[in-house]
């Protein structure tokens, strides 16, 4: 299904799209009152857009210094092209150890590399212990929001599959009783592990050592209980220096959620005595996109949803309205690379408003690629051009457009947009708008008379 | 072909020109870095109290099963540190000291000689934190430039207890980790 | 400016043509009660944008080439369109030949309000006593930069607003939501035509509730769409382009 058509189903429950809009709303203007408490704030994102473009075209040698001073480190340092490799490697960890259960902690890239359903076909129990995510998990749902996994439910959907999960009363909707439910829940979950599951936020060349923030304590939680720690890592996520680690610590958190950092932000350099920890460096398109010099920059995003939250079209639309792992302005340039087929329809779902640009914190300027995306679909997709054009056809344009591709000037336009620029009997732009009143004369007649 | 390899050349394959690493310059501060500091852990939603405050806090709380790995705050009738985290699974208190923290935000850095176990901050229902005023820095920069050539096993900044926000962005304190942060100024 | 009187070119979009002579003529006196020679060549045609904002702006290198060539002579270009102008400025394709005089007419061209802030450096003096909500069109506002974007921690300005708040009696809004998009966005408004539709309401529903009377901004095009959802809900709202009330309003 298109992004079209899921936003308008979306939309019909008016109250609860009215509802996710001012909710995400409310996240996007604490964002802007946090970061402009920063003086320095534009000089930051500057900064770590001029760090992450080093990043970029230094990925080699900084993912072999990482691999270098983690190994010294007592760190498994593991490669793995695409998402089947990862969980392979995943999967034998786990089976060396002997282990039946695992707890994961919030990874987007796990959510990219299907591993859970891969390692539950395989027997083994998978338990998501961020609270939104174990809530989506509970309901066999992805997560919407790469931070907010849960931000498309309303707290009487959680009190129902909780009371059902996790036997809590019937009809409490109390988000602190409801919370501490899952605590108590998840505790014991922690308690048995014997391999937890992480992403990273930040892989330090310099040191070895990778970064995980939290703002609930689950990926601690879950690591210092387990033996066994597996941390799973996009090969973009490195960073050259310990100290650059300032520049994004700064900007992560206020651009995500408006705080001014999250509450856990650890560092692993090497094991705990006695204990393991495994990186898994995973490509799955990474170096695909880094070749497209028009959509490289996509890249640098460090997942902080910033463009999400702010995004008129996310917020009346849901997560799911994309269909993509990654949602939203930062989905919609990253999918593409992915399946520029599948994905044909997200570029499109844009008024390349430019707001995911100016929240950036790492100034990728998402919606000039959301225009690129667009003119490589339609050579990609003729299938998808031709509804395009029979749309805009349908559209307001028609008038101008016919009045004035004429002559000799855009014949090779008008091969593009056939004749149903014209003769498109539809009138989509008129469902729920009035059309303007036709004046008696066009400017140009007007201006022939009174200027001659 | 190692997947290593592959990954490698893939990227060697599009490798630009050399391009210089940004310099990190200095940023103002504020000026008054405790009164900021205190803004930013309250605002996390955590308190800070002063040395003499935090023994009549102690008392009123009354926790019986205490851990304490700290050199700056006198506290009795402790628990003795395990050799498996599992142990502290009833912990009602932690007591540990930080070593840096950054007033911007209320960050405080801990490392491996502090925690010795690395779940005591996460595990326990309640955490308390020493800080000396005059190792209250300005900013995540200027956190970096004190802890940068320590090589820490493991280190953490933890700015407030744990929280959520997760059903319909109310915020409730207490997630998987602590369930209160209090900050003894020292 | 020099002393010469600079010979400015009208750009007007080809949906103003049709169906909003009035900002044409606005925009036409408004520039020549500021001392301007205007001119506007009638072998103009669409610039393009709603072809390359669907994805063919390689079929756009006809109207582009046609563009400079209609233009190239004046000593600047002026629309009363942010959205036409980002386009003429940044889009027209890398395939077209004389990259040169492209780079000469980026130069030039300017969106209207811009042009009398930025090179006339006019105030208009005047008189406009009523109570106006300000519409800023994403292109204008972060493909231009008219303004400061509430995203990011700069000075505010803008230089709509610089404007308006000359003349006397002029009551300016403060929206809650200053710049979100209205939800037009070109073929967004019928390819995505609900969340199109949603949009336009919610921008709508801030200016109701700041008991705005009249809706203005700097492109018609997202003034169209607000109008156009305005009217088929019988809202109480006028609606103008910024021209036609800055060449009421002048003295």
């Amino acid at each position: 299904m298109s992004h079209p058509s899921k936003a308008a189903e979306f939309l019909k429950d008016q109250a609860k799209s009215h509802w996710h809009d001012e909710t995400l709303w409310f996240v996007r203007d604490k964002r802007d009152k946090i970061s402009k408490s920063i003086p320095e704030w534009e000089n930051l994102r500057t900064l770590a857009s001029g760090l992450k473009d080093y990043v970029l075209n230094n990925l080699d040698s900084l993912l072999l210094d990482f691999e270098a001073n983690a190994k010294k480190n007592g760190i498994h340092v593991h490669w793995a092209v695409d998402a089947e490799e990862h969980n392979q490697i995943v999967h034998s960890i786990l089976e060396k150890h002997d282990c039946k259960a695992i707890v994961k902690s919030k990874s987007i890239l796990t959510e990219e590399c299907h591993l859970n359903p891969y390692l539950e076909k395989r027997g083994i129990e998978v338990v998501d212990t961020d609270l939104g995510e174990r809530i989506v998990q509970f309901l066999q749902q992805p997560p919407s929001h790469i931070v907010l996994p849960a931000i498309h439910l309303k707290k009487a959907d959680i009190s129902k599959i909780f009371h059902e999960k996790l036997q809590t009363e019937k009809g409490n909707e109390d988000p602190t009783y409801l919370t501490h439910a899952a605590r108590l829940h998840l505790r014991e979950k922690f308690l048995k592990a014997k391999v937890a599951i992480t992403g990273v936020n930040f892989g330090v060349a310099e040191t070895g050592e990778f970064v995980v923030c939290t703002n609930e304590g689950n990926a601690d939680m879950g690591v210092h209980l387990a033996d066994v720690h597996i941390a799973c890592m996009g090969i973009e996520k490195i960073i050259p220096r310990r100290k650059d680690l300032g520049v994004f610590l700064r900007l992560l958190a206020r651009s995500a959620t408006g705080q001014p950092i999250t509450n856990y932000n650890s560092h692993f350099r090497s094991p705990e005595p006695g204990k393991e920890i495994h990186i898994v460096l995973l490509d799955n398109g990474r170096t695909r996109q880094l070749a497209r010099d028009k959509f490289k920059n996509s890249l640098k995003c460090i997942r902080c949803g910033a463009c999400m939250n702010t995004c008129p079209i996310y917020r009346r639309s849901g997560g799911y309205s994309y269909g993509s792992t990654v949602p939203g302005p930062i989905g919609s340039i990253l999918s593409p690379g992915i399946d520029v087929k599948k994905y044909s329809t997200l570029p499109f779902a844009s008024t390349l408003c430019g707001s995911c640009s100016d929240v950036c914190p790492v100034k990728i300027n998402i919606h000039e690629q959301l225009y690129e995306w667009r003119q490589e679909i339609t050579k990609a997709n003729p299938d998808l051009a031709k509804g395009m054009s029979m749309k805009m056809a349908s559209g307001i344009f028609t008038s101008p457009l016919a009045y004035k591709i004429s002559g000799s000037l855009m014949r090779k336009s008008l091969k593009a947009l056939p004749k149903s620029i014209i003769y498109n009997p539809l009138n989509v732009w008129g469902k729920e708008r009035d059309l303007p009143n036709p004046p008696k004369e066009s400017f140009k007649e007007w201006y022939k008379k009174n200027r001659p | 072909m190692s997947s290593r390899d592959q990954i490698i050349q893939a990227i060697q394959k599009v490798k630009p020109d050399n391009q210089t690493l940004p310099e990190i310059p200095e940023f103002r501060v504020p000026e008054d870095l405790l009164a900021t500091f205190i803004l930013s852990i309250e605002g996390n939603k955590g308190q800070v109290v002063s040395k003499e405050d935090f023994s009549s806090w102690l008392k009123e709380k009354g926790y019986s099963k205490i851990l304490s790995n700290s050199d700056r705050l006198e506290v009795s009738n402790l628990q003795i540190l395990p050799s498996d985290p599992h142990e502290l699974a009833e912990l009602e208190l932690a007591i540990l000291d930080g070593q840096w923290a950054s007033a911007e935000n209320g960050a405080i850095w801990l490392d491996d000689t502090q925690l010795r176990l690395r779940a005591i901050p996460f595990i326990t229902e309640h955490l308390v934190i020493t800080i000396p005023e005059s190792n209250i820095l300005g900013n995540m920069h200027q956190a970096y430039d004190k802890i940068g050539a320590a090589h820490s096993s493991f280190g953490v900044f933890i700015a407030g207890p744990s929280k959520t926000a997760d059903i319909e962005q109310s915020l409730v304190i207490g997630a998987h980790g602590a369930k209160s942060l209090t900050v003894v100024i020292v | 400016m020099s002393n010469q009187t600079p010979h400015v070119g009208l750009f007007i979009p080809c949906y103003v043509d049709q169906f909003y002579p009035n900002v044409g003529i606005a925009s036409l006196e408004l520039l020549e009660k500021l001392g301007c020679k205007v001119s506007y060549p009638q072998s103009q045609t669409c610039c393009g944008q709603p072809l390359a904002n669907s994805g063919y702006e390689r079929d756009t290198i006809g109207s582009s080439e046609h563009f400079i060539k209609t233009f190239g002579d004046f000593d600047y270009v002026v629309a009363p369109s942010g959205s036409c102008i980002m386009h003429v400025k940044e889009h027209f394709p890398p395939e077209f030949h004389d990259q040169n005089s492209y780079k000469e007419l980026q130069g030039k061209v300017y969106e209207l309000t811009e042009f009398i802030t930025d090179v006339l450096k006019a105030e208009i003096k005047g008189k406009f006593p009523h109570r106006i909500g300000y519409h800023s069109s994403c292109h204008g506002l972060r493909g231009l930069r008219l303004g400061a974007s509430t995203e990011l921690n700069i000075s505010p300005f803008n230089k709509a607003k610089q404007l308006l708040q000359g003349l006397d009696g002029l009551d300016w809004v403060e929206l809650t939501r200053k710049d979100e998009c209205c939800g037009f966005g070109g073929t967004f408004a019928v390819s995505e035509e609900a969340l199109s539709v949603q949009m336009g309401k919610d921008r709508l529903a801030d200016h109701l509730e700041k008991n705005v009377e009249i809706l203005t901004g700097g492109d018609m095009s997202c003034i169209m769409h607000l109008q156009g959802i305005s009217s088929r809900n019988k809202q109480p709202l006028k609606f103008m382009h910024i021209a036609e009330i800055l060449n009421q309003a002048i003295q």
